[in-house]
């Protein structure tokens, strides 16, 4: 099982970006996903920045994937996309069909969280298409994976989102800029005020959802490291981790050990509840609502 | 006439088809009556039997049936989904509503005389993305997510072979269709697994001396005082917190409606609109179709001295979400 560390999904300061993956560079992962994936707005790293990120990364061992856009609207996203995509040199995940598109049959991809691929038949098309790995939508369950991974072609390999804020919903308004006061083509950049997003409470001051620009993701943090035995045994390739803006070290560390044998799932998810952003959910992997935390799955077993 | 743009309604039962039809659709669109279309409410939507009656109205006045299954099949359950294209094909249908491109596969490679749409669902905002589908199913029409503007929608439309159809009038999702959790994250239920947002079996509504509360499955959305008007709790149209100020985050209850840009959107080249509502009663669909009938015959009559009549708007008003209307995304400003 390899661990993966997704693209950062927040406007962090250019400084904050390049000590980041200084520091990942030292981390215990396999795979480093680059790139803004959000919105073609947040332009403080130059695409010449994240290449010589990618560099150093490479350097350090990682296998780095270029992120593409997940909504795109404009044409200039769109040549940004296809400048990503024929980079010539390493691999691009594709977040929309218009990435697939550019991609099929010319260079291999991996198909992203985004690409709604819910059955074997869906699976086939983006393998003939040339992906090389997918990524399962984050509302799926532990059942339809097993059941995808029994008709999954052989040779593409299966990720699984199993830590971080949820990417729940994009839209064309940004709703940081709408809760600012600010129009989107006046945005003033304020996302970059939140660098872990910023929540959403019910009138009962109930955390719900966290505003990110122009996605919506969940205040909880998902973690599927209670399931960590349970997709060893099915065969899941990658886990990915999302970044947080604290703490991410402790993270990749918790479920580096745990996959090692050095620490319980128990021991580990303890020490997850208090370095997460928000309380932990697992439902959607158990096939519930997906804010929910299904606790038994960790009090059993493979403590 | 040259150019002749469709006029596509709901049709979530047979009056409501009736209703379609009868005040003036060119085209009406519906679903099976399981988690195959993106519609599955309880009491809605068309067995074998009504579908076939259904179609049977439709032909003999001129108007076509377009079927939705705009789901996401998963392996457990992908032989129904199969086999409502099956049934669909048998059926004699104009055309299929599809969102997931395995579904789409098995349709174009089992039925290739069948005539393939991309549904909303299927999230397409750009040629590239349509082109996909296009070179490998060979779809002949994409309806667009209400995410573009209108000068992003007419760029699409200049770069595509593909018919362009875009919503008209109706409840407005604000998220991109198709990649919108919010309702599973809430409720296990979504619009991509089960054909539902904010299903109805999650909603609890209480009486409270402070007002009435409205909950999604136990998380409160919205509270309203004795005189708000309330409407169906869709979670992302209720009131929130955000930095301590309460309003609707993300949406006010609302409803798009593009009676204002007309022949802006003709002139852009679409091919359809699409009136949003299967959901609703057929006096919705009657009056909605009426007046949409009117607004289209009369832009395309004469797109210059087109202005939409006061009365029109009113009547479209009268039916629409929290009583008021919006371009959503197609205006700027509203992004």
């Amino acid at each position: 099982m390899k661990l993966s560390l997704g693209p950062i999904l927040y406007f962090w300061p250019r400084e904050q970006v390049l000590d980041f993956y200084k520091q990942v560079a030292e981390w215990p992962l396999d795979i480093v996903y680059l790139g803004e994936v959000i919105c073609s707005k947040r332009r403080l790293l130059k695409p010449d920045d994240w290449l010589a990120i990618a560099e150093a990364l490479t350097a350090a061992g990682k296998e780095v994937v270029l992120s593409t856009l997940t909504l795109v609207e404009a044409e200039s996203e769109l040549l940004a996309m296809r400048r990503a995509i024929e980079n010539g040199q390493y691999l691009v995940e594709a977040n929309d069909m218009a990435a697939v598109q550019m991609a099929a049959g010319k260079v291999p991809f991996v198909a992203g969280p985004h690409l709604n691929i819910y059955n074997c038949e869906s699976l086939t098309q983006m393998f003939k298409a040339g992906a090389t790995r997918w990524v399962m939508p984050v509302e799926l369950s532990n059942e339809t994976l097993q059941a995808l991974l029994n008709g999954c072609p052989s040779g593409l390999e299966t990720e699984v989102f199993a830590y971080g804020r949820l990417p729940l919903a994009f839209s064309a308004r940004c709703f940081t800029a709408r809760n600012e006061g600010l129009p989107k083509d006046d945005c003033q950049l304020r996302c970059g005020d939140y660098a872990d997003g910023v929540v959403m409470r019910s009138q009962e001051e109930e955390d719900f959802l966290v505003i990110n620009g122009i996605q919506t993701q969940s205040a909880t943090t998902s973690s599927l490291l209670d399931a960590l035995p349970e997709m060893v045994a099915m065969g899941v390739d990658v886990l990915r981790l999302s970044p947080q803006s604290r703490n991410m070290a402790e993270v990749v560390e918790i479920f580096y050990e745990v996959l090692d044998g050095e620490l319980s799932v128990k021991a580990g998810t303890k020490s997850l509840k208090k370095i997460a952003n928000g309380e932990l959910s697992n439902g959607f992997w158990y096939g519930k609502s997906g804010m929910d935390w299904h606790v038994e799955a960790v009090a059993e077993g493979h403590g | 006439m040259a150019n002749k743009v469709e006029l596509v309604c709901p049709a979530g039962s047979f009056p409501a088809l009736r209703a379609a039809v009868d005040n003036g659709a060119d085209a009406v669109y519906m679903g099976f009556r399981d988690a195959t279309n993106a519609r599955n409410f309880p009491g809605l939507n068309f067995d074998e039997r009504t579908a076939r009656q259904g179609i049977e109205y439709a032909h003999q006045r001129g108007a076509k049936v377009l079927l939705a299954l705009n789901t996401y099949p998963q392996p457990q359950s992908w032989a129904i989904w199969e086999a409502a294209v099956d049934k669909a094909a048998a059926l004699g249908v104009d055309a299929l509503i599809l969102a997931d491109f395995g579904l789409m596969a098995y349709a174009a490679r089992t039925h290739p005389q069948l005539r393939l749409h991309l549904s909303v669902q299927g999230s397409a905002t750009s040629a590239e993305a349509i082109a996909f589908y296009r070179e490998r199913f060979n779809i002949q029409r994409v309806v667009l997510p209400r995410v573009l503007s209108l000068s992003q929608v007419k760029r699409v439309i200049n770069n595509t072979d593909v018919e362009v159809e875009t919503f008209a009038f109706g409840s407005l999702c604000v998220m991109v269709e198709g990649r919108c959790y919010l309702s599973s994250y809430a409720t296990g239920e979504s619009p991509n697994t089960c054909g539902a947002c904010s299903p109805a079996k999650s909603v609890r509504w209480e009486e409270t001396p402070h007002g009435r509360n409205v909950r999604l499955n136990g998380v409160l959305i919205d509270s309203y005082k004795a005189d708000d008007s309330a409407g169906y709790p869709v979670l992302c149209k209720g009131r929130f917190l955000v930095n301590g100020k309460l309003g609707y985050a993300l949406e006010e209850p609302t409803s798009l409606s593009v009676l204002d840009i007309l022949p802006q959107l003709i002139e852009a080249g679409v091919s359809a609109i699409k009136v949003e509502g299967r959901q609703r009663s057929p006096a919705y669909v009657a009056q909605v179709t009426r007046v949409l009938r009117q607004a289209l015959d009369a832009a395309q009559a004469n797109p210059a001295g087109y202005t939409p009549r006061r009365d029109w708007v009113a009547q479209l008003d009268k039916v629409a979400e929290g009583s008021t209307h919006t371009l959503g995304a197609l205006e700027r400003n509203w992004q």
